[in-house]
């Protein structure tokens, strides 16, 4: 049976429910949001994924209306929203600090945006109710934000910020304060309510693990600059820079000069007296033009014995080895000095390691194994 | 307009009751005194012109020509620098002794040297009165012990007003300081005798230099009003007593002479800008420090 | 650390006597039945009656708590405006002017502030009386509430405010609903803070005061200019015994209260 998939963003006929249209934002001489196009549609769980200062907190503080776009507009469902201050706009935030009233309830905390539209007494109460409920907080609506956990505290926020039903639901940092083992916990919670409401939530993170697990999209952020805006799957296996490719995960990055060798193959030459590299690439590249070629560690075989009918097979000097638990990771010398990681998963338990320091190993991958990225 | 609103009502306030007052005050002492109602000239119903052209500098050279007032200031500065420097003996064992307490006494501590402070100014001066009088409780006391033959002449003198003024800014002078040394690592005195210091020259070389701030601020917290006080020789300070506060003061009640006041009040301000100024920076220094 | 050495223990010991045995003594004597302040004869009452019946000094402690009330409550008032103008206010002209005015008077010597307020008064025609005290202990204690409320605001997580305004407040909401709620405490110590700097205040008041209206400080020191008087010890011990009783209450409820968020914070870690 034919499952639709949810991509709104390959669909031309679907429109956008924001739209940024060449936004800069500018504080002082500082460029925080240089000159930015992006589209987020409806229903969608979008992730703006950065290191700290790439303006990823400044788009979303202009989404909510704390700051205004330097030059630019920001539409909402077609309409340019900077004239409307930010309690009056379709959008609600979820705080980093989740910004709890401690002087209120939880239930307080939550009716709070309710009791500004006037909504009717019975009217309002079945509303707090239901996000008690969605969040699982029915026992502590009576408590004050200090009497509970930090994890509840987080869910507070969240049904605070979820009550008025907003269009769109921004969250800033939302799991930054949660222990590692609540927060994977949490991710699929914070997913299961997006899809029950079918809001639009637009997550800031720096935590890539995070971002790659709950979003269908992600925007990955430098600068004030979006680098890449893909789903999850194509940002990891298909980046389109080498900046994207060694933002998310571990890579490693082979440089050398291209020269086409048939329908989409190239063969990388990138180091003197050694076999070329053979790389599959969509991208065309011309004669001799500088490349990189990215490759994930979990991509690349060990082997003892140099293997056959294999494109890509280098020998190498085993330096470290870094053992996880369920991988290890083996930093190996190839000739020219380059260090290349290969991945294995230990499948067996306390199986005898086969290679150890200073072993000359092997190491192989596929033409499609790696993505040739330009300069 | 919400934002106007708020800026505008404390802001006219301060103008119309901190800065206009004090451009009166400017402008009187360039007036000349008169025998009316009020009683200095001109006022600003003889014209703007005449207004202008009456003001003079007459009452500042008359301070310069009369050595009252010269050894009037020299005398305040000499007292508030003098128990600036007593204060400071006398709080910083109180402020260390704090700070080496445990901690469960610590706030219990610091609320004894805050009550003082909300207790009424005026109440804690008079209480030195009788005790430092003739008959008083000390005399007694050092007649009792034979420690004097002769009951000492305490009360009146410029030795009440540093008791009075050391009493009375104590606590000034030892919050700042306790919090200094309550910030103060243990760890570092441990590190100097490890080093080689003894207790004495940890002390010296660490938890000194390291308490400054605290004493910087404490000083000028105790300087500045201590400069310009007028309870305390009033009331502890004898005749001979002569405090720029006090002088002002009998100008203004006694010899009803508005301008001369006026002129002793613009001169005690200029007196006090540098000493502002200094603590100001200090304060901000500390600020950059901490964050 | 928590082992206090003999040194500190005497210098924490003659510190305390220094600081509370004048009062102490002050307390004892209120209660001698003689005339003569420092001669003991004797346990009484005599003086704490006498009190009672002076009216002179029941009117000026009238005068006193009246002007303290008004004074404080408009300062309060003008100083959390002015702290919040301060913190939140952003630039506008004359930023520097102000935040100057509010701390000069910190500084200024009691007598350029009264003498500049009396001329002030004499200039525009006012009639010095209660009104005119009114307005001036208004004006030196705004400037110590707002500093009072101005340190508690830049500890303010302002991520609240930002909340109140993205559930849909307008700005004043915002400050009525959850600012204010929560720098309570401060606005409340600020309040305290400006009724007794008006309480205490001597050198203000007579510059301020007219024959129509005298406050109890006022009274107090034409009465100790002429020696210590044993009525004067009575008064003395009530507004300490009043002023002691209210601060230990005051700080007994706020340790009471933040042991109880402790201990609640603690339970909540748990469940």
């Amino acid at each position: 049976m034919a499952q639709t998939v949810f991509a709104p963003w390959d669909e031309p006929a679907e429109k956008p429910l924001i739209r940024f249209r060449n936004v800069t934002k500018r504080f002082g001489s500082f460029v925080a949001i240089d000159d930015l196009t992006l589209d987020i549609f409806e229903r969608e769980f979008f992730a703006l994924l950065g290191p700290s200062g790439c303006g990823k907190t400044t788009m979303m503080r202009m989404l909510a209306g704390f700051e205004d776009p330097t030059a630019g507009a920001i539409e909402l469902a077609g309409e340019d929203i900077a004239a409307v201050p930010p309690n009056k706009r379709a959008v609600n935030m979820m705080f980093q600090s989740y910004a709890l009233f401690p002087h209120l309830s939880v239930y307080e905390n939550i009716a709070f945006g309710l009791r500004r539209d006037k909504r009717p007494k019975a009217d309002l109460d079945d509303r707090v109710a239901e996000m008690l409920k969605l969040t699982r907080l029915e026992k502590f609506a009576r408590r004050k934000p200090h009497q509970i956990s930090g994890g509840q505290r987080q869910r507070v926020a969240l049904a605070r910020s979820l009550a008025k039903a907003p269009k769109l639901l921004l969250l800033d940092e939302p799991l930054g304060a949660l222990d590692a083992k609540l927060r994977q916990a949490t991710q699929f919670e914070l997913m299961d309510i997006q899809e029950k409401t079918g809001t639009t939530f637009v997550i800031v993170t720096h935590d890539q693990e995070e971002a790659m697990t709950v979003a269908s999209r992600v925007a990955v952020m430098d600068e004030g600059r979006i680098m890449q805006v893909a789903t999850p799957e194509r940002i990891y296996e298909a980046p389109d820079s080498v900046y994207v490719a060694d933002f998310i995960g571990e890579v490693n990055i082979v440089s050398g000069r291209a020269r086409a060798i048939g329908d989409e193959r190239y063969a990388v030459e990138w180091q003197e007296g050694q076999t070329p590299l053979i790389a599959a690439s969509e991208r065309p590249f011309a004669d001799g033009q500088p490349c990189h070629l990215a490759l994930r560690p979990e991509k690349v075989a060990i082997h003892a014995e140099q293997p056959s009918d294999i494109d890509n097979a280098v020998q190498g000097k085993i330096l470290d080895i870094a053992y996880l638990g369920n991988l290890s990771t083996y930093h190996v010398e190839v000739p020219g000095g380059q260090v290349i990681k290969a991945q294995t998963a230990n499948t067996r338990r306390i199986s005898r390691r086969s290679y150890t320091w200073e072993d000359t190993v092997w190491l192989s991958w596929t033409p499609t194994a790696g993505v040739l990225l330009p300069e | 307009m919400q934002r106007l609103v708020l800026i505008a009502v404390p802001y006219a306030w301060l103008l119309a009751l901190f800065l206009v007052p004090f451009a009166i005050v400017f402008k009187i002492s360039l007036s000349d005194i008169a025998l009316a109602i009020p009683p200095y000239t001109p006022t600003l119903d003889d014209g703007l012109a005449t207004f202008f052209a009456a003001l003079d500098f007459e009452n500042f050279t008359f301070l310069a020509s009369d050595d009252l007032y010269w050894k009037a200031y020299l005398s305040s500065l000499q007292i508030a620098s003098v128990s600036t420097v007593l204060t400071l003996f006398v709080a910083y064992p109180i402020a260390y002794g704090m700070a080496r307490a445990p901690q469960e006494w610590r706030p219990t501590l610091m609320m004894l040297v805050i009550l003082p402070f909300w207790t009424s100014f005026l109440i804690r001066v008079y209480a030195w009165m009788g005790i430092l009088s003739q008959e008083g409780f000390l005399n007694q006391f050092l007649l009792w012990t034979g420690i004097v033959g002769q009951p000492l002449t305490i009360l009146n003198t410029n030795i009440a007003v540093y008791i009075g003024i050391v009493y009375t800014y104590l606590p000034f002078m030892i919050l700042p300081i306790y919090a200094a040394l309550d910030r103060l690592d243990g760890s570092l005195i441990e590190a100097a005798e490890d080093l080689g210091c003894s207790r004495f020259q940890a002390f010296w070389l660490v938890t000194i230099p390291l308490s400054r701030n605290g004493i910087i601020a404490g000083s000028f917290l105790v300087f500045i009003p201590a400069l310009g006080e007028f309870v305390i020789p009033s009331l502890l300070g004898g005749s001979q007593t002569l405090m720029i506060g006090k002088v002002l003061w009998e100008e203004f009640f006694n010899n009803r002479d508005w301008p001369v006041a006026s002129a002793v009040a613009v001169i005690l301000l200029l007196i006090l800008i540098v000493p502002i100024v200094l603590f100001q920076r200090n304060q901000q220094k500390q600020a950059e420090q901490d964050a | 650390m928590s082992r206090l050495s003999w040194f500190n223990v005497t210098s924490l010991t003659l510190g305390f006597a220094f600081l509370y045995l004048p009062m102490v003594i002050l307390i004892i004597y209120s209660f001698n039945a003689s005339q003569l302040v420092t001669v003991w004869a004797g346990f009484s009452t005599r003086w704490y009656g006498e009190l009672l019946r002076n009216e002179a000094f029941l009117d000026a402690a009238w005068v006193t708590i009246k002007v303290a009330i008004m004074s404080s409550t408009l300062a309060t008032v003008l100083g959390t405006m002015a702290a919040y103008v301060l913190v939140r206010g952003g630039r506008f002209m004359g930023r520097t002017l102000f935040s100057g005015m509010i701390y000069a008077p910190l500084v200024m010597p009691e007598v350029i502030t009264g003498l500049s307020l009396l001329l002030l008064f004499i200039g525009i025609g006012l009639d010095r009386g209660v009104l005119t005290i009114v307005l001036a202990h208004t004006t030196f204690s705004m400037c110590f509430v707002s500093v009072v409320v101005s340190s508690r605001l830049l500890t303010f997580d302002r991520s609240l405010e930002e909340a109140a305004l993205d559930l849909g407040c307008s700005a004043f909401d915002a400050f009525r609903l959850v600012t204010l709620p929560i720098i309570a405490p401060a606005v409340v110590s600020g309040w305290l803070l400006a009724f007794t700097l008006s309480l205490d205040d001597l050198v203000i008041a007579s510059f301020t005061a007219g024959p129509a209206a005298t406050t109890l400080p006022i009274k107090i020191f034409s009465a100790v200019r002429l020696g210590v008087s044993p009525e004067i010890n009575a008064l003395s011990t009530i507004m300490i015994a009043v002023v002691t009783v209210g601060v230990i209450t005051a700080s007994l409820v706020s340790k009471r209260s933040m042991v109880r968020k402790q201990k609640e914070e603690r339970a909540a870690g748990q469940t």
